[in-house]
């Protein structure tokens, strides 16, 4: 067990590495950084001073060295565009993409995992064929395209919901949150409904696919031949075996979806740090957009990190596996 | 001509278009596809106004609504945009550049990807390793990420009188950047377990080359996996490139997609000019849509255990 955990954290350690490298890249070498930094009347001592500040007078190897050491505590630096410190932005945004991402998985799983339950025990029905039509419609029709049409159908015409921005937030110590206000609610409704389109469809089609496999086993046969209610054999023991998966799924997808929530963001001008990132992009805010990446695949990379190793401690086998498997295997 | 005739016959007899026949939504998304494509591909005959042709452009007709409304006027069937653009014309040469970009985008992945996943699976060793700690490292940061990323790396290397012209081959090379390792997995999978096969090891033997035992002898006996994973890939890249030309990443106003029409269009919103983002958003929908349900059906005629 320890060999493998060490195996997963030193391989969390090193995709990290790589992240932090193609991050420094940037960094450095799209735009010159004093260029970037400083004005066109500044003079060459002026500019000779900021390279020193920076550091980019000394090898490279010592650049990143520096680079790595100052991200892990979180000093990216200054934003090109409005001079400020880069984490302290990204924190101050991060409230807002979480609790997008947050009620955007939970929507995923109360729609979701019934829906996926219905279209696996009544297969044949007209009504879970539709559905099985309708998620193909989910993951062909782009979510930003969906949520323009949400704000045509619910803002511009029924007028409804807001179409852009928060509404108002309560501050709670460092995190600002928008659940506590009805305009704050009323807010979220759009964005988080099309940021989770697509995870429902995920989610329905999992569990579909789970469903149709455990019904197939002995153990729901015997449950039948109990004399079981349906109710009870489908959702006591046919549900309960597929969630594990569903559970692991969804964990792991919520790295995808804080990044994929940037393009939401765009389009509801949602004030999270998928928008600080589009706009770092527009304007080659170059810090703005090496932090930003290395925060998201820090989550992510610990997502996926965290999901091995609770499958390892539930899962015997995978542990003998990566023991047996040694250097060698992968 | 006659080996031709047979070649032919054979097809028609095999079990993929037997299945493709028993099909209706394998057929009805087939002919959609192929009326898409023709429709953007023949666009500069069909089209009722050339959009980047400022000649054929009247500032008088802008705006008007789609035909079926009051004030639409012939033959602006969709409507036009504020600049007086027939909104059917963008449409239809849109399509054309996003499908070419997605088509692009899936055979640069592809070949990619089938490259590095032949070597890996047959030569093994530390190569294998390497290429596949590569591939590890690619699928742990999320796609959408990688794909801006190296779309605004190019950007930024390239001076900005570059960028314009070269948006389509940054926007391919973004794409395909994120997509081989899908298909690098699947070949090199099929790869481990083809080279320990009996005609590797004769072909081996009488002193083939590897790189065309690779190509001759393995990869014919791995592209079923990966025309599944291409078809799939295809309506993923078109959504891609979409989202990045959404995202101001992408194709630049002056050549512009499905994406940039939707993205232009979104600033009109609140002007009651719906027609502008709609229909670009249907047509991007049914192409999307029906590669996705070909790619669904293939996957299924494809896989022995569901016959």
């Amino acid at each position: 067990m320890l060999v493998f955990l060490v195996k997963r954290l030193l391989n969390a350690a090193a995709v990290m590495l790589a992240v932090g490298f193609l991050a420094f890249m940037i960094f450095r070498f799209v735009g010159d950084p004093v260029e970037l930094m400083l004005n066109e009347q500044a003079s060459q001592q002026q500019r000779d001073e900021l390279r020193v500040r920076l550091g980019l007078d000394k090898p490279f190897v010592m650049q990143f060295a520096t680079f790595i050491a100052n991200a892990v505590r979180g000093d990216f630096g200054i934003s090109y565009r409005n001079q400020q410190d880069v984490f302290t932005l990204i924190v101050e945004r991060f409230p807002a993409t979480l609790e997008l991402v947050m009620l955007a998985t939970f929507l995923s799983l109360v729609v979701g995992i019934p829906l996926g339950v219905y279209s696996a025990i009544r297969r044949e029905k007209p009504l879970a064929k539709l559905i099985q039509f309708v998620s193909v419609l989910g993951v062909s029709l782009p979510s930003f395209a969906v949520g323009i049409l949400f704000i045509l159908l619910f803002s511009v015409s029924l007028g409804w919901l807001p179409a852009f921005g928060r509404g108002q937030v309560v501050q709670i110590g460092w995190w600002s949150t928008g659940f506590l206000t009805h305009s704050g609610r009323l807010a979220l409704i759009l964005p988080a409904v099309t940021l989770s389109l697509f995870q429902i469809t995920l989610v329905m089609r999992l569990v579909r696919a789970e469903m149709l496999e455990t019904m197939r086993t002995d153990f729901i046969r015997f449950a039948r031949a109990r004399g079981l209610p349906d109710s009870s054999v489908h959702f006591r023991h046919a549900l309960r075996n597929c969630l594990m998966p569903v559970i692991t799924v969804t964990g792991l997808q919520i790295g995808n979806l804080i990044a994929f929530a940037l393009v939401t963001e765009t389009v509801f001008q949602w004030p999270g740090m998928g928008l600080l990132f589009v706009q770092a992009v527009t304007f080659v805010d170059i810090p703005v957009m090496a932090a930003y990446l290395m925060i998201v695949s820090a989550i992510f990379v610990t997502l996926n990190t965290l999901v091995d190793l609770t499958y390892a401690l539930v899962d015997p086998r995978l542990k003998q596996d990566a023991i047996a498997g040694g250097a060698g295997g992968r | 001509m006659a080996a031709e005739t047979t070649r032919f016959a054979r097809f028609m007899g095999s079990d993929l278009v037997y299945s493709f026949r028993r099909s209706p939504v394998a057929m009805v998304s087939l002919v959609l596809l192929l009326v898409l494509i023709i429709t953007a591909f023949l666009a500069p005959l069909i089209a009722p106004q050339n959009p980047h042709d400022l000649k054929q452009i009247f500032i008088d007709k802008a705006e008007l609504p789609p035909i079926w409304k009051k004030d639409g006027e012939w033959p602006f069937i969709l409507g036009t945009d504020p600049q007086g653009r027939d909104v059917l014309s963008a449409i239809l040469y849109g399509t054309r550049i996003s499908l070419t970009i997605g088509l692009a985008s899936v055979a640069v992945s592809m070949t990619i990807g089938i490259a590095i996943g032949l070597i890996a699976g047959y030569l093994g060793g530390s190569i294998d390793n390497i290429l596949m700690r590569i591939a590890d490292t690619v699928l742990s940061i999320p796609t959408l990420l990688i794909a801006i990323l190296v779309s605004a790396i190019f950007r930024g290397l390239l001076p900005p009188a570059l960028r314009d012209p070269f948006a389509a081959i940054i926007l391919v090379v973004a794409i395909a950047l994120t997509a081989w390792v899908q298909y690098a997995r699947t070949v090199r999978a099929s790869t481990l377990v083809e080279r320990r096969k009996e005609y590797v090891l004769a072909a081996r033997i009488i002193g083939v080359a590897p790189w065309r035992i690779m190509r001759r002898h393995i990869l014919p006996n791995t592209l079923t996996p990966v025309m599944v994973a291409a078809t799939l890939n295809l309506g993923l890249a078109i959504l891609s490139e979409a989202t990045l030309s959404f995202l101001g990443v992408g194709m630049p106003i002056t050549q512009p997609s499905l994406g940039t029409l939707i993205r232009i269009g979104n600033q009109y919103l609140f002007s009651g000019s719906w027609w502008l983002v709609v229909f670009p958003a249907i047509q991007l929908g049914l192409i999307v849509l029906s590669v996705n349900l070909l790619g669904d059906w293939l996957r299924d005629a494809l896989n022995p255990r569901l016959r």
